[in-house]
């Protein structure tokens, strides 16, 4: 009988942990920076090229730094949900376009409707690197001292805003 | 004389090559290849840096070229990296608490390996011994040894 027991319990450990390991994402790389003040910036505007935003002008409300550009094929996908968010006006989308051209990203905001409060340009991608970017889009979500709480990497899926944004928001609203 | 003269110049020109690491200095080469090789490229996991055409790993060397001509030593700029992707951007992870598994697994696996097949090996060999011959295998072995067995015996 044991002769029996033995190998199956040890195959079935071993489907236990191939199970989990298929199923986790390794995509999705766990930020070390969900915790830490959000690192510091200073870019010019999209829309006005004078004009420049810096992370001292957000502090005091909670915001979403959602990071996109018109190359981004996966950002189409999360648009119509970020355009939905913004209409509700619960919380302040700021766009960072990452590695875009200037002309690009505003056509691409013309032809798809912009849901950002504020965009700002990371031209060279600096910013993005300061801010751990390796796939857009992504999103962090930031309170109001200026710390990152959440970051989703990938689009923003209708159930990722329904089940952790969102709740995450409010309760970062009320703090 | 002139061409001597122009030589006298030439340690100088060498002087100012060495004074501060450009990238076409071949000791800031090597350490930027060097540290580009240990870092992992997330776009494309399976690759580092180095190889990774991915434009994040081509920023990525750009920033370390930066940072050593900055003069930061090798240890700062992985800080920087791992301060930005974590522990992942490391081909080589750090030993602590959450990576116990990760490095002592492997051989606590083998040596628990190792001591089942050395039991197992052990036990067999007393079983096999233990093992008394019947009748019929006994006469089996003997016919099958043949009278060569015998012949020597003789």
């Amino acid at each position: 009988m044991n002769r029996y027991l033995i190998p199956l319990a040890v195959f079935l450990v071993l489907v236990v942990f191939l199970a989990i390991g298929l199923n986790l994402n390794p995509r999705e790389v766990p930020s070390p920076l969900i915790g830490k003040p959000a690192p510091a910036f200073q870019l010019a505007q999209l829309h006005e090229n004078g004009k420049s935003l810096g992370r001292q002008d957000m502090l005091g409300q909670v915001w979403l730094l959602n990071v996109w550009a018109s190359w981004c094929v996966s950002c189409r996908e999360e648009h119509p949900v970020l355009l939905e968010l913004a209409k509700r006006n619960v919380v302040p989308i700021y766009g960072l376009n990452y590695k875009d051209k200037r002309d690009d990203a505003l056509a691409w905001l013309r032809q798809f409707g912009n849901p950002y409060a504020l965009s700002i340009v990371d031209g060279d991608g600096r910013v993005g690197i300061d801010y751990g970017v390796y796939g857009v889009p992504e999103t962090f979500v930031i309170d109001k001292s200026g710390v990152i709480r959440y970051k989703q990497i990938g689009p923003v899926t209708p159930d990722a805003l329904q089940k952790k944004i969102l709740p995450l928001v409010q309760q970062l609203q009320q703090s | 004389m002139r061409v001597l003269l122009l030589l006298l110049w030439l340690p100088l020109a060498v002087c100012a090559q060495t004074a501060q690491p450009t990238p076409n200095d071949p000791v800031a080469n090597k350490r930027a290849v060097h540290l580009a090789e240990q870092l992992r490229c997330l776009v494309c996991q399976n690759q580092t840096i180095a190889d990774s055409n991915a434009e994040l790993a081509v920023d990525l060397r750009r920033q370390i070229r930066e940072q050593i001509t900055q003069g930061r030593n090798d240890g700062e700029i992985v800080d920087y990296m791992v301060a930005r992707y974590g522990d992942f951007v490391l081909y080589r992870p750090p030993l602590k608490g959450t990576t116990l598994l990760l490095w002592f697994g492997p051989p606590v696996l083998l040596l628990l390996g190792m001591v089942f097949l050395w039991r197992y090996l052990a036990g067999r060999r007393q079983r096999v011994a233990q093992l008394p011959l019947s009748a019929a295998e006994r006469s089996e072995a003997a016919a099958l040894l043949g009278n060569a067995g015998e012949g020597e015996r003789k």
